[in-house]
Formats: C-alpha cells, structure tokens, sequence
C-alpha cells in the first residue's frame, strides 16, 4: 500500500495539519510542513475538513435474499460515497442474520467488497419472529464478532422476552437496539397520526407507539443494568422519555435518522410513496426537537436507516409501497446543515455524532479513534463550501431518494478506509481495498 | 375543472357552482323521454373498481352511457389484480386498449393522485372513493341535493352560503365525510361534525368544522338545514370504536325521536347503503325529510356533470 500526506486539511477543531499516512495507519498529525513527506504522495486537502471514518449503525445491505434492492458491494460503495468507513448492517435479510453462518457470510461478502467495514448485525430472535432469542453467543463468538443485536423493523414487543435480550446481551458485552413500535397501536399504520393524516385518510402511527415502548424499555435497562440502544428515534415525546432516562443514569444511547431531522409529514401529501418510511416523517415540532437533542447531546448518533427499494416497491399507491428510503450518501450534508449551519454546534460534535459514539456503541475498535497518530487511517474529507442539489444516480442500486431536489451543504471529496482511497476527487475507486 | 377530478379541493367555488350548474342541465335531460346526448359519442370510460361498490359503479356507468360514452367496467374480482398486477400495470392495460377517462375506486387512500401524477396514462381520471380519504362526486351530488332543497328551481348560480350542515358518525374512516368537509366549506356552508371520540381524528383543529360528541345537544341547539348520517361498519365494533350496535344507535342513530325535533325545512341525508336500525332507522328513513332517493337520482346528474366537464374539454382542445 502507499504512503499519502493529506496535506493542510482543516481538523474539527479548527487548526490545518498535515495527516501522514502508511499502510493502514496514522502516523503523524502535525502543523503543515512539520510533517515527514519523503516517499509519500501529497494530497492536498487546503480548504477539506477532515473527520474520522463516518460509522453507520443502522443500515440495510439487503444481502442476501434481497439482492434487486441492494448488496453488500453496492451498499458498501454507497456508504464509501458518503465518507462511511464502517457500516451495521441490519438482521432483515432472507435468511434472516440470526445464526453465526449468515452473520459470517455478510462480514466475508463485506471484507471481499472492500469499501468499508460491514459489521453485521444479529437478529435478537430467531427469524425476527419474536418469539425465541437468536443464539447471540454463537453470533458474538463468531468472525464477525457481533456486538450490537436488532429486530429492526419489528419490535421486541414482549416485555419479558426484551429484558431477557437486554441481560443475554451483556453477557457478550452486547447492546440491544430496539425498534420501538408498539405493534398493537400501528396495525395498517400508513403515516403518522396528526393534523396530516386526518385530512390524507391513511391510518394513523401514533407517537405514543414509540413512546410508550421507549419509556418501558429504559426502565427494563434500569431494572437490570444493561445497554439499551434506541434506533430512529422520531418524537418529541421520545426525546424528553431519554433525556430523562439519561438523567438517572441509565445505560440508554440514541440515534436520529437524517430524514426525520429534515422532513415532515406534509410530504405525504404527495402520496409519493418515496416518503414513506417507518418510524414515520413526524411533524416540524418533532423535527425542531430531535435537532435540538442531537446538539445537547440527549440523542447521541446519528444513523441512516438507508433502507433500499427497487422502483416497484415504491412506483404504486400508498398503502401497497414498502417502507424506507436511501440515506448513505446525505446523511453528513445533513449534519452538517443541522449541526454546522444552523450555528448551533461544532464539526466535533459532527464527528462525534457520526464517527466516534456509533463506533463506540458498535464497539468497532478500529473506527471512530479520530484523526490521531495510532489510529486506523478511516478518515473522509469535507468540502463544507461545497452546495449540492440531489439528484438520481447515486452509488446504490436503489434510487428511493427522498431528497431529490433538495440542496444541502457540504460534499464528500475523499474517504480514506484503512489507508486506502474508497472515494477520491469525488470519484468511487473501481475496487475495493484488497 | 382541471384534467382530473381527485379531490373536492380541486374545486374552488366558481368551479363548483359551475359544475353544480351544469349537472341542473343534466337533470333536465334525465327527465326527458330519451334520457340521452350525443355528446360523448366515440369516447370511452372505465370502471376500474378495486372494491365492491354497485351503486356508484352504475351510476358512473348511466352517467357516461347517457352521454353517449362506450363504457367498460373492471372489478378486481376475479381480474388480472388477484394474480398480483400492479394498479400501474392494470391501468396501462386498460388504457392500451384506447380508454378517454378513468372511474377509479380503490381502497387504497390517495390511488387517485398517484394515478393521476404518475404520468403511468394519460386519461382523464375520476375519484369514485380512494381508502378512507375522499369521494369528491358523492360530495357534489350531497350539496347539489342540498341547494335544491334550498332554492329549488332558482338553484343555479347558487352557493350554500350559510347553510348549516351536521355530518354524523363514522368521521375518522369516512372518505365521504371528508370530500363533503372540503366542498361544503368551498361553498360557504357551516359544517359540525357529530362523533364519539373514537370515530373522530385524533387531531381536528385543521379540519375548519365544529366538532360535536353529543347529537341531541347540537339538534336542540342549532337550526340545521341538512343532516347527513355516515354508514357504519359493523367491523369498527369489534375493533372497539364503540361498544354495541344498542349503544351506537342510542347516542347517534337518528330515529323517529330525533327526527320529530328537525325545524320543519332540515332535510336527513345518506350517501347509502343505510344499515336500517343502526345509524338510522325506518321511521327516519321513510320519512318525507330524507332525501336518500334525490341523493341517488342526482348522482346521475352530477357524475354525467363532471365526466362532461372532463371529456367535452378534452375534445375541444383536440380539435
């Protein structure tokens, strides 16, 4: 592998340093010049941002069993495309990723993919069927060493069998990621339940369906001291259930989708099915508040929930679409609009929220250490000047882009995976990291 | 009128008291000898119905017959839908084969506009009833009945303006409740909407209307000049909207009581098909008030009004 100097990039605090680069390492940070070049070549980064490594924990590879939608390589390029350098990928596959045989499968198909790590996720119960727990020892025990447990599009809505899953996954120093949705309140729910959905028709998704699991669950974590992890969080409601959780001590993380910090339920007016996702797009005093929890630190990540569809699934009326929409290559600009533009926060709080804490709960050690000598080289480089209106065509084989036409701050120019250039000039490298 | 008819929204008030005009000019024609105008001659109308509904099928299927339109009917029983078809792919099917308008029922909420918008085809297309979200004609037919009772033969050229208007029952699944909300409004009448909590949105503010749980309170206070009774489905009782058919029909049944406390012009309305003795009962239904009969016959009228309005347009600007 080469050696490379990224050259006068700017770091989250602010200071220009020259960031050397052998094999897969860091092996110096330090104020332009001051820094070794000898045989390596210099890549200048004047003007770029550089962040670690962006962590995903919730995305859907959709591989195996779901290959029209995406696939390990695709996602994986998709994800290099935004300047991720890791991925989770999400249990709802076919089969489902709940045996260490999938679980290794997905990790192998990743490594061989070679644009970022794909850290499978295991299904907390087998066949996401809810009624029996995965064996997450084999899974944890396994080469793809799972760590983070999910049910993902279906919740654990047995209260006895989630603190089972919470107790069980301490043991392998595991963390559950619960979709909060209480199953019994959202049948045949469409969008969410307020002032939008009287006028549209289509049933309601009441926030209290999320809340009401959310609130059960940090006091099951309470109750038996173990990591809870709470995915998509959507409400204002929600976000008031953690931020006193938190206050108590409980071991509750949280994370927030790029759409639900941008989008309303007024899109569904539309009926354009490319709006549909679930949790569902909530209204602008959620949105006002879950911008404001990512700030003040009460949500603590944020995580795409890139969930691909091929066109069939979203090219029909309302009822009959699937649920989920594409994120990889938005979700930084996204931050960037609400954490940096905004002028309420800081790019390390930007690459805490999208580096340093999702590696932290996923427990990737080789991710999210920051732009420091010892680090893995995971590092993506920012144009924060740069604009960008969305358009089709990214590097997912899906194209449910809920963003298009939008314009969003900031673009991606390089992403650095192990030392190897997955994204370069705003190009995807042609292969994978060997 | 635009090039579809999908919502009661896309209406404003000289648009509606024009189409309401024009469907006087169809009733004209409907109580001639030979019920039928040439002007359609040669264009084609579909019935694409993915859900039961008789009575709207057919009067669709008279309106464009008197107008001289071929008209085909698609029910999704035992079509090409149950072998898993997509609603794209049947509509392009049918249109394929040369169709001018699409009459589209579908128990999918907002069908129509993804019908419309999708630019899959490119006929003209009419809302019949889309899930639990609207059904603009049987609105047009509602107010058309209304502002004859109101004005009789110097109906046209009319609004409802300050009509009083109670719409009863099952609000939260009703797509008539909501087109009736949308169009009475347009046209200047004052609607309440009269519903057990559980039949009602979770959210009404935006809805502009007043919001009633008690019927016999809003009968003994305002003097209204329409009520319109929702059709309720059995199944909402087992979902728990409401405890019993007894207590349904005792707290929002209109019956014979209720009727005897009408001011002497409040006319009873229902879109049909009535469960007898649930929301309303016999004495009420066959009594001189209820308009049911006058709703139905105008549904010709009304619906013959806007497949005129969206074909004869189409015509002329292809000439």
């Amino acid at each position: 592998m080469s050696n490379y100097v990224l050259s006068s990039a700017t770091l989250a605090d602010g200071s220009i340093a020259d960031i050397r680069i052998e094999g897969d390492t860091i092996t110096s940070v330090g104020a332009s010049g001051f820094v070794k070049r000898d045989d390596a070549e210099v890549v200048d980064c004047a003007g770029l941002i550089a962040l670690p490594g962006f962590v995903d924990l919730h995305t859907h590879l959709r591989e195996p069993g779901f290959e029209q939608s995406e696939t390990v390589l695709t996602g994986s390029q998709s994800a290099a495309a935004g300047g991720f350098t890791a991925v989770h990928a999400m249990a709802n596959t076919s089969p489902v990723a709940d045996t260490a045989g999938v679980v290794e499968q997905v990790y192998n198909l990743g490594k061989a993919a070679g644009y970022v790590d794909v850290q499978p996720i295991g299904a907390v119960t087998v066949g996401l069927q809810g009624k029996q727990l995965a064996e997450f020892g084999a899974m944890a025990k396994s080469s793809a060493a799972v760590r983070v447990f999910s049910d993902d599009g279906h919740c654990v809505s047995d209260p006895v069998l989630m603190r089972r899953a919470l107790e069980y996954a301490k043991t392998f120093d595991g963390v559950v990621a619960q979709h909060a949705q209480e199953p019994r309140l959202t049948e045949g729910a469409q969008m969410n339940e307020g002032t939008v959905s009287a006028e549209l028709g289509l049933a309601g998704w009441p926030a209290v369906a999320e809340e009401a699991i959310i609130a059960r669950d940090v006091l099951l974590a309470k109750q038996v001291d173990a990591r809870l992890h709470i995915c998509h969080l959507s409400t204002a409601g929600s976000v008031e259930l953690v931020r006193w959780a938190k206050a108590q001590g409980i071991k509750v993380t949280a994370e927030v989708t790029p759409h639900h910090l941008l989008l309303t339920d007024e899109t569904v007016r539309t009926y354009d099915a490319v709006y549909k996702v679930n949790p569902p797009l909530r209204t602008n005093a959620d949105v006002e508040a879950l911008r404001e929890a990512l700030i003040d630190g009460t949500i603590d990540i944020v995580a795409t929930d890139h969930a691909p569809h091929p066109q069939e699934s979203k090219d029909c009326e309302w009822a009959a679409a699937a649920n989920g929409m594409l994120g990889l290559e938005t979700a930084a600009s996204i931050a960037q609009l609400v954490l940096i533009e905004s002028g309420n926060s800081s790019w390390s709080r930007l690459a805490e929220v999208l580096s340093t804490k999702p590696a932290e709960i996923g427990k990737d050690a080789e991710q999210g250490q920051g732009i420091v000598v010892g680090a893995k080289a995971n590092i993506a480089l920012v144009n924060p000047k740069a604009k960008r209106t969305i358009a089709d065509g990214g590097a997912s084989k899906s194209s449910n882009q809920p963003f298009k036409g939008i314009e969003l701050p900031g673009e991606v120019v390089h992403t650095v995976y192990r030392g190897y250039f997955t994204k370069r000039d705003g190009k995807l490298a042609s292969k994978g990291r060997a | 009128m635009t090039k579809h008819l999908l919502s009661a929204a896309d209406l404003n008030r000289d648009a509606a008291i024009a189409l309401l005009d024009l469907a006087e000019d169809m009733a004209e024609v409907n109580t001639r000898d030979i019920k039928k105008l040439p002007t359609l001659r040669g264009k084609t109308v579909v019935n694409l119905f993915f859900e039961d509904s008789t009575r709207t099928r057919i009067s669709f299927e008279l309106a464009a017959k008197r107008l001289s339109a071929d008209v085909v009917n698609f029910t999704a029983k035992g079509s090409s839908v149950s072998k898993g078809e997509s609603l794209k792919d049947t509509a392009q099917t049918l249109e394929a084969m040369g169709t001018d308008a699409v009459v589209i029922r579908h128990h999918s909420s907002g069908a129509a506009q993804v019908l419309a918008q999708s630019n899959w085809i490119k006929s003209a297309i009419v809302n019949a009833g889309d899930g639990t979200h609207e059904h603009p004609t049987q609105a047009l037919l509602d107010a058309f009945t209304l502002r004859q009772k109101l004005h009789g033969g110097a109906s046209r050229g009319k609004s409802l303006d300050g009509a009083r208007v109670a719409i009863v029952g099952d609000i939260l699944h009703s797509r008539v409740a909501r087109s009736n909300l949308i169009l009475l409004k347009t046209l200047g009448a004052e609607v309440h909407l009269v519903a057990p909590a559980t039949l009602l949105p979770s959210r009404t503010q935006s809805l502009g209307a007043t919001v009633h749980y008690d019927l016999d309170s809003l009968l003994a206070s305002v003097k209204l000049d329409a009520v319109m009774m929702l059709r309720i489905q059995l199944e909402r009782m087992s979902a728990s909207f409401f405890p019993s058919e007894r207590e349904y029909a005792r707290l929002y049944g209109l019956n014979g009581d209720r009727l005897s406390t009408f001011g002497p012009t409040t006319i009873l309305m229902h879109p049909g098909p009535m469960n007898r003795g649930l929301e309303i009962d016999a004495i009420a239904a066959d009594s001189d008030r209820s308009v049911v009969l006058d709703q139905v016959r105008n549904g010709v009228s009304v619906r013959m009004a806007v497949l005129f309005n969206l074909l004869s347009h189409e015509r002329a600007a292809n000439v």
